[in-house]
C-alpha cells in the first residue's frame, strides 16, 4: 500500500451546500461488499442525503459511457471493490481513478486481492483448463475457451481479456484510502463515510480503521505462548476461555487489524485474517509466519519440521488466504508470455 | 525536506582500490543516487584528513546524512560517527557500508566487484535517508566482576582486580582452584617448581577480602548486559557444609573407599570417595563423590559423618542456585587435553608404557603418586630410554589443524627432567621446533647440549611388535627421519605423547550463554586478533588464557592481567554507553497477544497484566530485533533498523534489477 494518489486528496465535503457524487464499483469480487454497504441499514438514507449515487452497477442502473462523459475529478468519492483480473476491470479502475477525487480500495479484494488473488498460484492457462475442461461437471469436447474477439455472422464479438495475474487496485492505479475486510463491516463503512462527509480523513494513503489487532477485542486469557502442535479446527473443540493460538489452532487474530469486533473467535472459531495486516505491515503472511515460528516450542529441527508439516498442510491458504496478490511474494516467470493480452489468440482454437 | 547525502568511498590504500574502481563508484553515486550532493573518494578515509573531509562537508555543504563506503563498521563505525558528531551531525545519521571484506577482498573480477560496490553504496544511501537521530543512553557499571575459571589466568585476573579494591566472584568448576598448573611439576624454561609459584597466589585468592570464591560450581545462566549482568551459578552439592568444615581432613583419612583419580592425578593415582584434589587445595573443604561413596551406594558406612568433629558432612545437601549481579565477566575457562586414544596408531591405552603428557606430569611431580620417581607402569622399573612424540592431535588435519603452542617447550622440559632424574636416553620426535618466546630458544640449545636426540619427523606408529631381537619387550617408535630421509625404528622403554590443548568440551555452550562466539576449533573469538585480544564482541565479556587459544603460563598470566585492566577501566569510568539501537513497543496499539514474551534472549520484555500490554526494558534490550520480527501486529519497532530503512536498503541494493519488474499493467488497453 505504498502508491500515493496524485493530487486527489482534497476532502469531498468542502462544499456542503451541494450534494457530492458517489460511485460504487465492483471488479473481481463476490458482491458481498455491496451487501455490506446496504447493511448500514437506514443510514443509507443519510448517504443519499449527502451524495448522489452516480454509478453502482450492483444496485442501480448506470452506463459506463455516462461516466466517460463526466469531467475528470467530477466524482467526489468512489468505493471500488474487487481486484483487477480482466482488461475491462483495468479500464474501469483507470476510468474511475480519473473521474474521482477520492478513490477508496474497498474491501479485501481491492486492498490485497482476497480469495480471487489465490488464483495467482496458477497461470491463466491452468485456470482456463480447470474451469472449462477439467472439472467433472464440464463437458467441452470442442475445447472452447473464451476469446477476446469472436467473429459471428452478425459481426465481431468482444470479451474482456483475462490476465494471468490478479492485481490489487493500488497495483493498477493510485489509491487514496483503504477500507479492509471481507467484507468491511457495516459499522466500519459508516465510520468511513462519516469521516469522508465530515472531512476528518487520515493522511492520504492510509487505511481507514484502527491500528490494533483482533486480539485487542478478544476476551480469552493469554499467557506466554508455547506451541507443541498445530491443530486444525475439526480436530478439537476449543476451550472457549483460552487463547485459541495457545490451544494450537492457528488464529490469525494476532496479526489481523481489528475492525470486525472479533466475530469469529467469539464463536469459538479462529480468526482467518480477513481484515488484513495491522499498521503499516507490508506482508500479512510473513508477519504471521514469523510470529508462529517464534512460538513453536522445540529446538530440534526435525521435530519443528514435523510440527509444521502435520499442523499446516496448506501454508498459502493459511497465511495468505486474503493477501497473496498484495503481498511481497511475487510469482516466478510464467511459461506463457506474461499477461494474456499480449497474445490474445494463443493456444485453444475458436469453435 | 529532501536529505542531503554525502558519499565517501575509501581506497584503503590498495585494499579496496586494487579491486574496486573507487573513483567510478564515487562518480556514479554522485550522478545516479537521489539526494547525493557530495560524492568523493579518498586514499584513507579513516585518517585524520579523511575524517576532516566529512566534517568540513557537513558544515559547508549542509549534509544531513553521511555514507562511508570502506571497511567493516566493527573497525571504524565509531571513527566516522565521531567525525559526524564533530561536524555537528547526529552520529546515527551515518551509514557505513563494507566494500572491503564484503567486496574487494572476496571478489576476483574488478568489473564485477565495482558493480557490487555500487549496489552496496546505493543500498546504504537509500537507507541512510530514513535513519533517525538517536541519543545514546548511559547506565552505571556494577563494580563486581565475575571470573569464570580458577586456573592461572583466572587467578591472575582475580588478584589484579581484588588488589585494586574491586569485588570479584571467582567461580571454579572443580573442588579447588589452581587449574592445570597445579598438576605440573616444573615450569619451562626456568624449571621453577610449579606449585611453589602457584600456591601463594591460590591462598591469596582464598583469603582475599575482596574475593568471593565459589568452587565446585558452574555458571548456569547469564542475562542483562554490560555493566549490569545477572548471573545464575549452580553450586553443586559438596555434601560438606562449607561453613562448618575446618578442613581437618579426618573424613578423608577415615573414608574406606579408594578410587582412581582421573581428574587431578590423570588416572595415575587414587583418591578417597570424599577428597580434596591435592594437599594445597583452596578452599580446604572436601567434596564427596556420590558415585563412589558407599553411603550413596547402599546407605552403609557413614564414617565421615560419624567422625566429623563439626558435623559438617551433609548427605542430604542439594545443588543450590546462587544469583548474583555483576558488571563484567571474564571467562578464563581454560583447556582440556586431547584424548590420545583417538590416535590408535600411537598405542595409548593399549600399550602399557605409552603415557600422555599429563600422566607424565603427575609421574614426575614430587607430590604425585610416585613421589616424583619416574617409573614404568609396573611401578618400579626405571626407564632407560624415553621417546617424546610431539604434535599428537595438533598440526594434524585429522584432528586439530592448529599448533598447540606449548608442547615443544613442555617436551623440552620433560626431556630435561627425564635425563636429570633417570639418566635415560631421550629421543624427541618433532615436526618443527617452536621455541619463540623469551629464553625459550636458549632452553632448546641447553637441551641440545644436554644430549637429547632430536628426530625431525612425524611418528607413524608406536608398537610392541618386535621385528628384531633388540626390539623384544620394548615399545618401538617408527618414524621417518626427514633430515636423513630414512625410515627408522626406535625401541624404547617409555613413550610420552604430547597431546594437543583442546577447547573445553562445553566451550561453545558456555559461549552461547555469554553471547560470544567460538572459532572453528572451538576457542573463544576475541574482538580483534591483534588489537583487542581479551575483549569480545559482547561488551562486558572478556576472555583470558587458553580458552581463547592454546597458551603457556606467561601468556595466560598476561591475558588475565589484561582482562582485569580492561574491566578496571570500565569500573573506573563508572558508566557505560548503551547503544540507543533498541526495540520499542507502541503500547497504545499493542493488543497484548504475548507472542513476544518469551522471545527475548535478554529477558528485556515484560508483560503488564493490568494494562494488558507488553513493554521493553530499555536498559536490557540489545536491539537484536527478534521481537521486532516476531510481533505479528507490527507494533514493535527497532530503532536504526526500521522496516522503512530495511526496505529502502533492499531497494537500493537492487537498483539495477528493479524497474523492469515494476512496470504497470498494460497501457495499450482498449475499452471493453
Amino acid at each position: 500500500m505504498t502508491t500515493q494518489a496524485q493530487g486527489a486528496s482534497a476532502p469531498p465535503a468542502d462544499a456542503p451546500a451541494k450534494k457530492g457524487k458517489l460511485a460504487i464499483y465492483w471488479a473481481a469480487s463476490c458482491g458481498g461488499c455491496e451487501i455490506s454497504i446496504l447493511g448500514i441499514d437506514t443510514k443509507i438514507l443519510d448517504v443519499a442525503n449527502a451524495f448522489d449515487i452516480v454509478f453502482c452497477p450492483c444496485i442501480a442502473d448506470g452506463k459506463v459511457r455516462d461516466i466517460e462523459k463526466m469531467a475528470d475529478g467530477e466524482i467526489d468519492v468512489c468505493l471500488f471493490n474487487g481486484g483487477v483480473r480482466t482488461s475491462e476491470q483495468e479500464y474501469m479502475a483507470q476510468l474511475l481513478r480519473r473521474k474521482s477525487k477520492v478513490l477508496v480500495a474497498f474491501g479485501s479484494c481491492a486492498t490485497e486481492g482476497c480469495i480471487p488473488g489465490l488464483a495467482n498460484l496458477h497461470s491463466r492457462e491452468a485456470i482456463f483448463d480447470n474451469t472449462y475442461q477439467e472439472t467433472c461437471s464440464t463437458e467441452n469436447p470442442g475445447q472452447v475457451r473464451p476469446q477476446p474477439a469472436t467473429k459471428v455472422a452478425e459481426g465481431e464479438l468482444h470479451l474482456p481479456v483475462f490476465y494471468d495475474t490478479l492485481r490489487t487496485l493500488d497495483q493498477t492505479v493510485p489509491v487514496d484510502y483503504y477500507l479492509p475486510g471481507c467484507p468491511p463491516e457495516s459499522e466500519r463503512i459508516w465510520d468511513a463515510i462519516e469521516a469522508i462527509v465530515t472531512g476528518q480523513l487520515p493522511p492520504a494513503g492510509s487505511v481507514i480503521g484502527s491500528n490494533t489487532t483482533v486480539c485487542d477485542f478478544c476476551h480469552r486469557t493469554r499467557t506466554e505462548k508455547k506451541i507443541k502442535a498445530f491443530k486444525r479446527t475439526w480436530e478439537v473443540i476449543p476451550d472457549p476461555d483460552v487463547c485459541l493460538l495457545e490451544q494450537g489452532i492457528i488464529c490469525c487474530g494476532v496479526a489481523t487489524r481489528a475492525g470486525c469486533g472479533c466475530l469469529c473467535p467469539q464463536v469459538n472459531s479462529p480468526c482467518i485474517g480477513c481484515y488484513g495486516p495491522n499498521g503499516d505491515a507490508e506482508d500479512f503472511g510473513a508477519r504471521l509466519m514469523s510470529a508462529l515460528a517464534s512460538v513453536i516450542d522445540s529446538n530440534d529441527p526435525q521435530e519443528i519440521d514435523r510440527i509444521i508439516q502435520d499442523g499446516i498442510p496448506d501454508p498459502v491458504g493459511t497465511f495468505y488466504r486474503f493477501s497473496l496478490a498484495g503481498s511481497l511474494l511475487r510469482r516466478g516467470k510464467l511459461p506463457a508470455r506474461g499477461n494474456g493480452h499480449h497474445h490474445p489468440a494463443q493456444k485453444a482454437g475458436v469453435s | 525536506m529532501a536529505e542531503r547525502v554525502g558519499v565517501y568511498v575509501c581506497h584503503c590504500g590498495s585494499n579496496i582500490a586494487g579491486k574496486v574502481d573507487v573513483e567510478e563508484v564515487a562518480k556514479w553515486a554522485g550522478e545516479h543516487i537521489d539526494g547525493v550532493v557530495v560524492a568523493r573518494d579518498y586514499k584513507f578515509m579513516c585518517s585524520d584528513l579523511g575524517q576532516k573531509i566529512v566534517e568540513d562537508d557537513i558544515k559547508k555543504e549542509g549534509l544531513t546524512r553521511v555514507v562511508v563506503a570502506a571497511c567493516s563498521p566493527h573497525l571504524h563505525e565509531k571513527t566516522f560517527r565521531r567525525a559526524c558528531a564533530n561536524g555537528g551531525l547526529n552520529p546515527y545519521l551515518l551509514e557505513m557500508t563494507n566494500i572491503r571484506e564484503h567486496c574487494s577482498w572476496v571478489h576476483k573480477d574488478p568489473a564485477q566487484a565495482t558493480i557490487k560496490a555500487k549496489a552496496l553504496v546505493s543500498a546504504a544511501a537509500e537507507r541512510v535517508k530514513y535513519q533517525e537521530p538517536l541519543e545514546p543512553m548511559f547506565v552505571d557499571v556494577n563494580p563486581t566482576t565475575l571470573v569464570v575459571g580458577g586456573g592461572i589466568a583466572g587467578l591472575q585476573a582475580t588478584l589484579e582486580l581484588a588488589d585494586a579494591g574491586y569485588p570479584v566472584v571467582l567461580v571454579e568448576r572443580l573442588p579447588s582452584i589452581g587449574g592445570h598448573m597445579a598438576q605440573f611439576d616444573k615450569t619451562f624454561p626456568t624449571l621453577d617448581c610449579s606449585a611453589c609459584i602457584l600456591t601463594p597466589k591460590m591462598s591469596e585468592v582464598g583469603q582475599h577480602e575482596n574475593v568471593r570464591l565459589v568452587t565446585y560450581a558452574e555458571l548456569e545462566e547469564v542475562s542483562g548486559s554490560v555493566g549490569n549482568f545477572k548471573v545464575k551459578i549452580r553450586q553443586k552439592a559438596r555434601k560438606v557444609d562449607y561453613d562448618l568444615c575446618t578442613g581437618c581432613g579426618v573424613c578423608i583419612e577415615k573414608c574406606p573407599r579408594k578410587v582412581i583419580d582421573n581428574e587431578f592425578e590423570a588416572g595415575m593415582g587414587t583418591r578417597k570417595a570424599i577428597y580434596m584434589p591435592f594437599p594445597q587445595a583452596v578452599p580446604r573443604v572436601p567434596v564427596l563423590d556420590t558415585e563412589s561413596c558407599i553411603w550413596f551406594e547402599r546407605q552403609r558406612c557413614g564414617a565421615c559423618q560419624k567422625l566429623c568433629p563439626t558435623d559438617a558432612i551433609k548427605f542430604d545437601q542439594e545443588d543450590e542456585i546462587i544469583e548474583l549481579n555483576v558488571g563484567n565477566i571474564i571467562l578464563a575457562t581454560g583447556w582440556k587435553p586431547f584424548d590420545c586414544t583417538k590416535m590408535p596408531q600411537y598405542g595409548y591405552g593399549r600399550l602399557a608404557n605409552v603415557y600422555t603428557s599429563m600422566e607424565f606430569e603427575r609421574l614426575c611431580n614430587a607430590a604425585g603418586p610416585t613421589n616424583g620417581k619416574i617409573v614404568l607402569r609396573d611401578g618400579q622399573t626405571v626407564p632407560r630410554s624415553v621417546a617424546i612424540v610431539h604434535c599428537v592431535g595438533s598440526r594434524d588435519l585429522n584432528h586439530n589443524a592448529y599448533c598447540s603452542s606449548v608442547c615443544c617447550m613442555a617436551s623440552l622440559k620433560m626431556a630435561h627432567l627425564v635425563m636429570e632424574k633417570t639418566g635415560a636416553e631421550v629421543h624427541s620426535f618433532y615436526i618443527d621446533m617452536r621455541t619463540n618466546q623469551k629464553d625459550y630458544e636458549e632452553f632448546y640449545q641447553r637441551l641440545l647440549q644436554e644430549g637429547v636426540k632430536f628426530v625431525r619427523g612425524k611418528v607413524s606408529e608406536v608398537t610392541d611388535a618386535a621385528r628384531a631381537p633388540h626390539e623384544a619387550g620394548k615399545t618401538i617408535v617408527q618414524c621417518e627421519d626427514t633430515l636423513t630421509g630414512r625410515q627408522q625404528r626406535y625401541p624404547v622403554d617409555m613413550v610420552i605423547l604430547m597431546g594437543a590443548l583442546e577447547p573445553q568440551a562445553d566451550a561453545r555452550e558456555m559461549g552461547l550463554k555469554c553471547g560470544i562466539s567460538c572459532s572453528m576449533a572451538g576457542f573463544y573469538t576475541e574482538r580483534h586478533p591483534k588489537l583487542d585480544p581479551v575483549a569480545t564482541m559482547t561488551d562486558g565479556i572478556f576472555v583470558a588464557g587458553a580458552c581463547q587459544g592454546p597458551k603457556d603460563i606467561p601468556a595466560s598470566v598476561v591475558q588475565g592481567a589484561a582482562a582485569a585492566a580492561r574491566v578496571q577501566g570500565m569500573i573506573t569510568k563508572g558508566k557505560v554507553m548503551i547503544e540507543p539501537v533498541v526495540a520499542k513497543i507502541d503500547e497504545e496499539h499493542c493488543s497484548g497477544c504475548r507472542i513476544c514474551n518469551n522471545m527475548c534472549p535478554y529477558n528485556a520484555i515484560e508483560f503488564d497484566a493490568t494494562r494488558g500490554v507488553s513493554h521493553v526494558i530499555t536498559a536490557l534490550c540489545k536491539g537484536c530485533g527478534t521481537c521486532v520480527s516476531a510481533c505479528p501486529a507490527n507494533v514493535i519497532s527497532g530503532a536504526h533498523f526500521s522496516n522503512r530503512q530495511i526496505f529502502a536498503e533492499i531497494k537500493g541494493a537492487l537498483w539495477d534489477a528493479l524497474g523492469a519488474e515494476e512496470t504497470p499493467v498494460s497501457a495499450e488497453m482498449s475499452a471493453p
